[in-house]
């Protein structure tokens, strides 16, 4: 399906974060859309896939001018997205979420269902267990599910938000051989929504870059990864080199022979050490156990055997609440669903974050504050802007605008997801700032080279067993590969 | 090409839902063979016809204002406190606890009777929220068994202990003593106090959410318990706290039923006062500034509703089905958003207005 944007405007306040871009995207090729955070690439996706009306422009496919009410109707007019979150239904099981989107009919015919699902899986290569609750797979495995329900309801024009965000190289494979696939074999059109170079040099076929709200350029891949950066941010973000403020002494974090049980996952065995100032990585496939043991250090996750010791103080068993009163910071990887709250403001959030003694809020305070924050975390938001207005790199940012000052450990859930080069690099800056003031910091991510990059050292999760500690300036991305396989 | 966003500001919602109610009591009223014009007259006459009407209207708006305030906190904090009804015919239950048993001074008599009805509002909205926090029963289901409770509690204790010595009525207990009532103007319902009471305490609740710690915290709580437990909010606290503050409203409104509008505990005592109050937060938005005149016209109406009785032949009513086709068309066209708290945007632009 041939698909034309013309002057293609929304605005959300002040903010245009599309200023009138114009495209044109022919059947059967792989785009890539590319662009800093905030650079507009997704809400010009959800213009096009139905989740926004625009403000203005024309959306045609074949040569007829299209309006969508919602994004099913997008998609009866063949245009399906894939969103960072998948939007299913947690609750549910995969063949009952299929069948949402699939039967109009009153009676539910599973066994049909399942074959057209088995079929549409093999073709694209997928493994999916049917009778599985959607809330126990893994982001990558609700990808693939929402791209054949997807597929089946008639999409002829897949739109993938970051999808290589979260999900493991296994995925990513499958994922980029089944959109090669169904771009060459079945014709259909594929944008590929990224800020991450790699993916678009592997997989497109032409690339269009958006810088605040326009299209800034297009080239043919492949094309110089020195040219398309050069295209994001007029300037080269500088390398900046690493040390590290890891101090001396007896522990901060102490884990002794912790042991963790999730759902599905026991976690034995665990012993680490983390100094005032050490940044600690945690490397693993999603569902490892590192997330467990990060929580559990927060007090967000109860210890069946061994002991926490932090500051000298045995924390086993505390609560969350008494950790944060401790000192301890905790950020969640899920922005709006356990980190944001919307309907809020910057500047409440900053003030629930941020609590001063007594019963009333001095806004006046908070205001100044808040204002201060959104400058030194480069936040595109005013003061009193609601949360959920705020585009993903800038929610992100947000929750470190909202962390105390005061901080002794710092425990992150992939701290820089959906964060360009740049804005990750500037995170990461602010947060050496604290890091050389002592603060400790442990984290999880699913990106090897920042593991590598930052940390001083990390230790890899397989399965629920944890890998020996490596230093991380004597270790590559491809050994922690290795270790995250379990060798 | 501009598309026109369905998002209309609130007043205008509420205006238009008010016209659509009227035209289908209308219809109603013209099926009934009386002429709207009648209709509605009579109920505008039997609301502000003469000083006692608009002094009933008063005295019947204080309970309900004051079951409204409450019940702006736990719907900030995302809680259906369907037990406010409960939780006024408790506060009945106490201060007449204190009217027929304890022999005091007057003004003794009075604090005793209003501590006491909020104490128990509070405690019997406690409990509702314990249920909710320890016992993970939905404040709804809890709310509801809770009301069921203190109803055949209240027909015990007019059929039993505190049942009028000629007995057999089972209408209600004999009237107070004097010096237990509330003092009242003139020859009305109405009491002052009660009224002065009611403006401050949508005063402080205003100002609670606006420009306290505990405010944003309800706030945060109901807009994302899960975010606003990683920013460290306590839910079972605020919960039980905010379920108990509305219930604490909800009795003294209830001690105002017994210690003003009648003058005895009678059965029903609340008549379904603290589900209009539900009706009129929902109106409002959840916005506390708005609840005394949503509460006040509810009151009217219903108020109006009796003349139109007397005048019509119909039966009054005629008033709750205004009023609760209004909430539903209210409902109707602002969607779920209409239970949101209204963002600064709006309220600027109604400002500017």
């Amino acid at each position: 399906m041939q698909v034309i944007l013309e002057d293609i405007r929304k605005y959300f306040g002040d903010v245009k974060a599309n200023d009138g871009i114009n495209l044109t995207l022919q059947p059967g090729k792989i785009y890539g859309l590319l662009g800093e955070n905030g650079a507009g690439k997704s809400t010009l996706m959800k213009v096009l896939s139905g989740y926004h009306p625009p403000d203005d422009g024309r959306i045609i496919l074949n040569s007829t001018q299209v309006a969508f009410s919602s994004p099913s109707d997008a998609l009866l007019q063949g245009i399906g997205m894939i969103y960072q979150d998948p939007l299913d239904i947690p609750a549910m099981r995969v063949i009952e979420n299929y069948l949402l989107g699939w039967d109009r009919r009153v009676v539910l015919d599973y066994a049909r269902a399942e074959d057209e699902l088995r079929q549409n899986a093999d073709r694209m290569g997928f493994h999916v267990d049917f009778d599985a609750y959607i809330d126990s797979l893994s982001l990558g495995e609700r990808q693939q599910l929402e791209m054949l329900r997807l597929l089946a309801l008639g999409a002829e024009v897949l739109i993938l938000d970051e999808p290589t965000t979260g999900i493991s190289a296994e995925q990513k494979e499958s994922l980029f051989a089944s959109l090669r696939r169904l771009a060459e074999e079945e014709n259909k059109t594929v944008i590929l929504v990224s800020h991450k170079l790699s993916d678009i040099q592997e997989l497109c076929d032409h690339v269009f870059v958006l810088r605040r709200g326009k299209l800034i350029g297009s080239a043919d891949i492949p094309c110089p990864t020195q040219k398309l950066v050069e295209m994001m941010f007029e300037e080269l973000p500088p390398r900046r080199s690493r040390v590290s403020y890891a101090r001396d002494g007896s522990a901060l974090l102490q884990l002794q022979n912790v042991e963790v049980e999730g759902d599905r996952l026991q976690v034995g065995n665990v012993n680490l050490n983390i100094r005032d100032g050490e940044v600690f990585g945690l490397a693993g496939l999603e569902g490892s156990g590192q997330r467990l043991i990060l929580q559990a250090c927060a007090g967000l996750m109860p210890v069946y055997a061994g002991r926490i010791i932090f500051d000298q103080r045995d924390v086993t068993r505390w609560p969350y609440r008494k950790m944060l009163q401790a000192g301890v910071a905790y950020l969640p990887a899920g922005r709006l669903e356990e980190g944001l709250i919307a309907g809020l403001s910057l500047m409440e959030h900053i003030a629930l974050s941020n609590p001063m003694p007594g019963f009333l809020i001095d806004w006046r305070h908070y205001e100044r504050e808040t204002e201060a924050r959104i400058q030194r975390y480069e936040v595109v938001g005013q003061v009193n802007s609601f949360v959920e207005t705020l585009s993903g790199g800038n929610q992100q940012r947000s929750l470190f605008a909202m962390l105390r000052d005061d901080l002794k450990l710092l425990l992150m859930e992939h701290p820089t997801r959906g964060l360009d080069v740049r804005s990750a690099d500037w995170i990461w800056q602010l947060l050496y700032q604290r890091v050389e003031t002592g603060t400790a910091v442990l984290f999880i991510s699913a990106d090897l080279d920042e593991l590598v990059e930052r940390s001083d050292h990390i230790v890899a999760f397989s399965g629920g067993a944890m890998s020996r500690v490596v230093q991380a300036d004597q270790t590559t991305a491809d050994e922690l590969g290795y270790l995250i396989g379990g060798e | 090409m501009r598309r026109i966003r369905w998002h209309l500001p609130n007043w205008i919602v509420v205006s238009i839902a008010i016209i659509a109610s009227l035209l289908v009591t209308s219809l109603l009223l013209l099926l009934f063979g009386v002429s709207p014009m009648d209709g509605f007259g009579a109920m505008l006459l039997g609301a502000f016809g003469d000083s006692t009407k608009v002094l009933s209207v008063t005295a019947f708006w204080v309970p309900l204002a004051l079951a409204s305030a409450g019940l702006i906190l736990t719907f900030t904090a995302g809680l259906w406190n369907i037990g406010v009804e409960g939780q006024i015919i408790m506060g009945a239950v106490a201060a007449s606890w204190v009217a027929l048993r304890i022999d005091a001074p007057r003004p003794i008599l009075l604090v005793l009777e209003l501590s006491l009805a909020m104490a128990a509002g509070a405690l019997w909205a406690g409990i509702t929220a314990l249920l909710k926090t320890r016992g993970k029963v939905h404040e709804i289901f809890g709310g509801l068994a809770l009301n069921n409770l203190a109803i055949i509690f209240t027909n015990y204790l007019i059929s039993g202990p505190w049942q009028p010595p000629e007995g057999g009525t089972f209408r209600g207990t004999d009237p107070f003593q004097a010096k237990a009532l509330l003092p009242l103007y003139r020859d009305s319902r109405l009491s002052p106090l009660s009224v002065i009471i009611t403006l401050v305490v949508i005063a402080l609740i205003y100002f609670v959410l606006r420009g306290t710690k505990w405010g944003l915290r309800l706030k945060a709580l109901g807009k994302n318990p899960r975010s606003a437990f990683i920013l460290g909010v306590s839910s079972e606290r605020e919960t039980i706290l905010a379920m108990m503050i509305c219930g604490a409203f909800a009795g003294l409104g209830g001690s105002v039923r017994v210690l003003s509008w009648f003058d005895s505990l009678r059965q029903s005592i609340s008549g379904g006062i603290g589900y209009l109050a539900l009706l009129v937060v929902m109106l409002s938005a959840t916005r506390i500034l708005l609840t005394p005149f949503i509460a006040f016209f509810f009151s009217a109406v219903l108020n109006g509703s009796i003349t139109l009785q007397l005048r019509t032949q119909l039966h009054s009513s005629l008033g709750g089905i205004l009023t609760g086709v209004m909430v539903l068309f209210v409902l109707l066209f602002s969607g779920t958003r209409s239970l949101k708290l209204p963002s600064q945007k709006t309220l600027e632009v109604e400002e500017d207005e």
